[in-house]
């Protein structure tokens, strides 16, 4: 039975939720297995429409919770299945421990992550709490930081992934509700492209090749479990990063959308720079252009892949300014921010001096203001002039009580 | 297999259960197959045991239930009668045993040391129904 096509505009009006459904439509996902869960939802009911009203030839499985659609994914990749899937916060939480065992199994199942606060308090609203819990999963970890990326990302998600060399699961991440549920322009691919791009799905080692019998996630312990979890980082240490960077290249040649591995924003000559993710990129951008009217050389470099971390990009954008402010959006519980510690990992023996501080914002869905911004630019600015770090290393932005600051 | 360095394994923690591709796997006996070095069959988990199953065939209906329920494998079945107990996959948890609806069962746990024949030799004789 043959599919219908959709016809799109070049631009539709599309929230990030609706974005990445219609990308999981184009690629043709053979199994969605899926619970709901606020704000992620709509994706896969964007799925589970285009399926019952025939635009996809494949399979939706109602599971009883996130930890059996994360299963169920398993199978149905492991089967030799194109799949993907949605989740939030607890969900994804929930996840977490058949995250691993996908990307052990380096099963190119593709996760859209709307990102949430984890509880406690029962929060619904956008932080990257999720995102930091997924950092040692094992999965590929891209960002987007508006609908548009959403929609691009997912179609680079799927083509890294199920690269032969790679095989290995990717999250795409949005911002809950700021992205996944505010409509913008949104450019689109044609079916025929936006399929063509990632291809037919080349299954490796599927458990239905009943010629070739297989087992799946096998059980090691001491013998074997050290060379596999071994071999799973060499491949995203050395391999992956490249991928990317030739799935962007091959992905603007089609679109004229360039991404980056790090995106650099007025960094050639900056003095200060943030670091950060998610739609606090274009904020900060459009204070860091600001800032330069006022005569302060600001840049901002927002972080696309979290996973692989990209230390040898980070290290070259950062190379030249001389503080720098990484910005972390999850409650940091005992220690500092993890793009504070990736930061000073990547910086720390580099050939630079520059001044690091970290700062922790947004939790729980709480705005990061173009103010807040410009007071950070001013403090890190500030730091240059005094040749030094002048407040603590660790500071929150937006809390209410007293200034809250730490190390 | 020893000394296989991490480059050397296939991605995704998964092994072949076969060297080469298989057919008609179905019609080929167990001894048969080309079973590979990370093949389960290929080892062997005896020594788990502590009681072993006994096979006492002059009680047996070939109902089948210990070959379906034996979650080794280890029921030796030819044309659908039982034959008797693979001993390098049985690990002795007694679930043949259990199930086995013959009256005296024709499968029985011993301690792993008795000598098969003379425990058979003594087989329990048919129980009376309680009324
Ligand atoms: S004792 Fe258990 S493992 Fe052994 S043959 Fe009986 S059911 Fe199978
Ligand atoms: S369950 Fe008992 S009667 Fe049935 S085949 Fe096995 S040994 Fe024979």
């Amino acid at each position: 039975m043959a599919f219908d096509k959709m016809e799109l505009r070049d631009i539709e009006v599309w929230d990030g939720n609706f974005a990445a459904a219609q990308a999981m439509r184009q690629c043709q996902i053979d199994v969605v297995a899926a619970y709901p869960i606020t704000p992620s939802t709509p994706i896969v009911e964007g799925y589970a429409k285009f399926l019952a009203d025939n635009y996809v030839e494949g399979e939706f499985v109602m599971v009883e919770s996130e930890h059996a659609a994360m299963s169920g994914c398993i199978g149905a990749a492991a089967a030799g299945g194109r799949v993907a899937t949605a989740t939030s916060s607890q969900g994804f939480a929930l996840m977490v421990e058949t995250l691993y065992q996908a990307s052990g199994m380096r099963l190119p199942i593709v996760l859209n992550v709307v990102n949430r606060a984890l509880a406690a308090p029962l929060n619904v609203n956008g932080d990257h709490s999720d995102m930091y819990l997924g950092r040692d999963s094992g999965w590929i970890q891209l960002d987007a930081y508006c609908p548009q990326d959403a929609y691009d990302l997912n179609f680079i998600a799927f083509k890294v992934a199920e690269d032969h060399e790679v095989r290995l699961p990717c999250m795409v991440h949005q911002d809950g509700f700021m992205t996944s549920h505010t409509a913008q322009g949104v450019k689109t691919l044609t079916d025929d492209q936006g399929y063509n791009f990632v291809g037919d799905f080349k299954p490796m080692n599927d458990m239905l090749d009943f010629e070739h019998p297989v087992t799946h996630g096998v059980q090691t312990e001491e013998d074997w479990h050290f060379e596999h979890k071994a071999r799973q980082h060499n491949d995203l240490m050395t391999k992956v990063l490249p991928k990317i960077q030739t799935a962007f290249d091959e992905f603007e040649k089609l679109s004229g959308r360039k991404y980056n591995i790090v995106e650099e924003y007025d960094m050639a000559d900056a003095d200060v720079a943030v670091v950060c993710m998610g739609t606090s990129v274009e904020t900060a951008r459009e204070v860091a252009t600001e800032m330069r009217a006022k005569g302060i050389k600001a840049g901002v470099v927002g972080i696309r892949v979290i996973r692989p971390f990209p230390f040898e990009q980070i290290k070259d954008a950062l190379k030249d300014v001389k503080a720098i402010g990484a910005l972390d959006r999850s409650s940091p519980n005992g220690a500092p921010g993890m793009l504070f510690n990736e930061i000073a990992g990547a910086l720390f023996n580099a050939d630079t001096n520059a001044l690091l501080s970290g700062y922790v914002y947004g939790l729980g869905g709480r705005d990061l203001t173009k103010a807040h911004l410009t007071d950070l630019f001013t403090e890190l600015q500030a730091n240059v002039d005094a040749g030094k770090v002048t407040t603590p290393l660790q500071q929150f932005i937006g809390v209410r009580g007293p200034k809250l600051s730490f190390l | 297999m020893a000394n296989t360095g991490w480059n050397e394994f296939e991605i995704g923690a998964m092994l072949r259960s076969f060297d080469g591709g298989i057919d008609d796997i179905a019609g080929t006996l167990q001894e048969d197959r080309n079973y590979s070095q990370n093949n389960s069959f290929s080892a062997s988990v005896a020594d788990w045991r502590i009681e072993k199953p006994v096979f006492n065939k002059d009680y047996c209906i070939d109902c089948q239930f210990c070959w379906i329920y034996c979650p080794d494998i280890s029921i030796i079945s030819r044309d659908k009668k039982m034959v008797g107990v693979d001993m390098d996959h049985c690990k002795g948890c007694g679930i043949c045993v259990e199930v086995c609806p013959t009256n005296p069962k024709s499968l029985l746990m011993f301690p792993e040391h008795a000598d098969e024949e003379t425990e058979i030799a003594r087989w329990p004789e048919k129980e009376t129904k309680e009324k």
